[in-house]
């Protein structure tokens, strides 16, 4: 049996944004000779899963926010009634751990954070970063069902066609051994980074956690811009670790990526890489930021922002 | 309380780029000459985690577990001189290139081994492989409950109570013990070892177990068994297609870009 199931989540009732790429990728799998694309959500909007591409939409009596520990049955059962053999998770809160959880329940591995899947021979081969960023490798499974959490922004998200399909409900669900107390939003100001069009970093290379300030105001010249960080800087307690752009951070693709004094470490390109226009200001002519870029200055950030933020206020 | 930390020696994650070599034929990594291998970020904040929370219940012992080759007693060092009590490092050569899903078990047999204990704590991930699966997996080996990506701990002698960091906020959770924590970066600093307490880790007892002591056999091991073999490693290529911007000073520099951004439709 082949098939690909796509383990759904929602925001705020809807489906969330992370699971049209998932369905996106299930997309491709399936035109690779994956088998049909099936789909499991614990409660929500099983329809727009339907009309998203999905053949058949498993649904649990399982609340939307339920932890991994409660899903995981629900999802195993989902997985031998579709008969896939793959299985999509988004690298999200809820996928860092019911990937892990599903993998080992089957006594199969799990891919985590990938950011390229294929079908080989039938079977799936799957992409991911390693060592930072510095290395990436290929792995396969020995046997059994294939799964893979998916990193963010990595596959384009699928479009809403006819729809049309089956709505299974699952019974089983999980033992909730672990409570959930209560859940609080961080609260950024402004612009989220991950919805940003515009996203100017700094790092560890401007010295002096004040020019943050300095950050902010190019980002407050340009429209719908936010501002970032490296983890070095985060490290150092210039900019919240919540706003933190990298492998341990956001996963950003904005069309405007300003690097400011960021030499272009494996761990920070991992969240940044996949920016449709890159430019870096740098002292180092051989950082690797400046050569991934499309546009660098080679110069002191100090002397270079004012005048940057000046001109661009004159070009209106 | 008893606490079991478990860490992970790697290979330095602030190694410059230049410097970071892959034998693609062997997949794996080589390791820069000159550069020491440290213990993983994450894993001292699971060993400060453990600290504390034995001074909170008034006592108990830390036992830290690290599977590894032979220079991996470091990273024990490392966890003794801050203040843990006791090691175990699991090594064999039978250990080399195995995956999660492996690792996830032989710990699973060690925490066996030592009777079990409290709670569990690890790092959030390992910043090598970076694929935070083994925490998951020892809970599900040992029918335990798992609490990842924790910034804040408090124990009951019967509960656990974690602030957990979500994509998009926090979240608070109980779990019932014996139960395993991950721990992540915003737990906050941990502590540095004083040269009196590295001078005493040095006294303290440091077991090492093989595969056969953990009752793993050759069929368990080894590259050959792992559930997600490794097909390819290698380092990305990265083409250059800069355009650097010129100017007399860092002033027309600037007004360049802007003009640059503009008219490619980028502001």
């Amino acid at each position: 049996m082949a098939g690909i199931l796509v383990v759904a989540e929602t925001v705020e009732g809807e489906i969330s944004g992370f699971t049209l790429e998932l369905l996106g990728a299930a997309k491709v799998l399936s035109g690779e000779g994956g088998g049909a694309v099936t789909a499991f959500i614990a409660s929500g909007p099983a329809q727009a899963l339907l009309a998203h591409g999905a053949e058949t939409v498993y649904t649990s009596a399982a609340a939307a926010d339920s932890l991994a520990e409660v899903l995981a049955p629900a999802v195993e059962a989902a997985v031998a009634a579709s008969g896939a053999d793959i299985v999509l998770v988004a690298q999200s809160s809820l996928g860092r751990d019911l990937g892990p959880m599903l993998a080992f329940r089957a006594k199969t591995g799990v891919a985590m954070d990938c950011t390229g899947l294929a079908i080989e021979g039938g079977r799936l081969r799957a992409t991911r970063s390693a060592y930072g960023g510095n290395a990436r490798a290929e792995h396969t499974w020995k046997s059994g069902v294939q799964i893979v959490t998916v990193k963010g922004k990595a596959f384009d998200p699928a479009q809403a066609g006819a729809g049309g399909g089956n709505v299974v409900p699952v019974e089983v669900v999980g033992e909730a051994r672990i409570k959930v107390l209560g859940v609080s939003k961080a609260v950024a100001e402004g612009i989220k980074l991950e919805d940003a069009q515009i996203v100017v970093s700094g790092g560890r290379g401007l010295g002096d956690p004040s020019a943050f300030k300095q950050l902010e105001e190019l980002a407050g010249t340009l429209k719908q811009a936010a501002v970032g960080a490296s983890r070095a800087a985060c490290d150092l307690g210039w900019w919240p670790p919540a706003q933190q752009v990298g492998l341990t951070g956001k996963t950003v693709s904005p069309n405007l990526y300003i690097a400011i004094a960021i030499s272009g470490a494996s761990q920070h390109m991992a969240g940044m890489g996949g920016s449709k226009n890159i430019v870096a200001i740098n002292k180092d002519a051989d950082a690797n930021m400046v050569k991934v870029s499309k546009f660098a200055i080679v110069d002191d950030y100090k002397k270079v922002l004012p005048a940057l933020i000046a001109e661009i206020k004159k070009l209106g | 309380m008893n606490i079991i930390v478990c860490v992970k020696q790697i290979p330095d994650p602030e190694t410059p780029a230049a410097s970071f070599k892959v034998d693609e034929a062997a997949k794996k990594v080589i390791p820069a000459q000159g550069i020491a291998p440290v213990v993983n970020p994450y894993d001292p904040q699971a060993t400060e985690a453990a600290l504390r929370l034995k001074d909170a219940a008034g006592g108990g012992k830390v036992t830290v577990i690290s599977l590894g080759p032979d220079t991996a007693r470091d990273a024990i060092k490392h966890a003794l001189a801050m203040g843990a009590d006791e090691g175990v490092l699991l090594s064999d050569p039978a250990f080399a290139d195995i995956d999660n899903f492996q690792t996830a078990n032989a710990l699973a047999k060690a925490i066996q081994k030592l009777g079990g204990a409290d709670l569990i704590l690890m790092g959030r991930a390992a910043a090598d492989w970076d694929m935070g699966v083994v925490p998951t997996g020892v809970g599900q080996i040992l029918g335990l409950p798992v609490v990842t990506v924790a910034k804040a701990i408090e124990a009951t002698a019967s509960s656990v109570k974690v602030e957990r960091v979500l994509d998009d906020g926090f979240q608070s959770v109980e779990a019932p013990l014996p139960a395993i924590v991950s721990v992540s970066n915003e737990f906050g600093e941990p502590r540095y070892p004083q040269l009196r307490q590295i001078m005493l880790a040095a006294k303290k007892t440091v077991q090492v177990w093989t595969a056969a002591d953990l009752g793993l056999g050759a069929e368990d091991l080894g590259a050959a068994n792992r559930a997600m073999p490794l097909e390819a490693l290698y380092v990305p290529k990265v083409e250059s297609n800069v355009e650097i911007i010129e100017g007399d000073s860092p002033e027309e520099k600037a007004r360049n870009l802007a003009l640059k951004l503009r008219a490619a439709k980028l502001i």
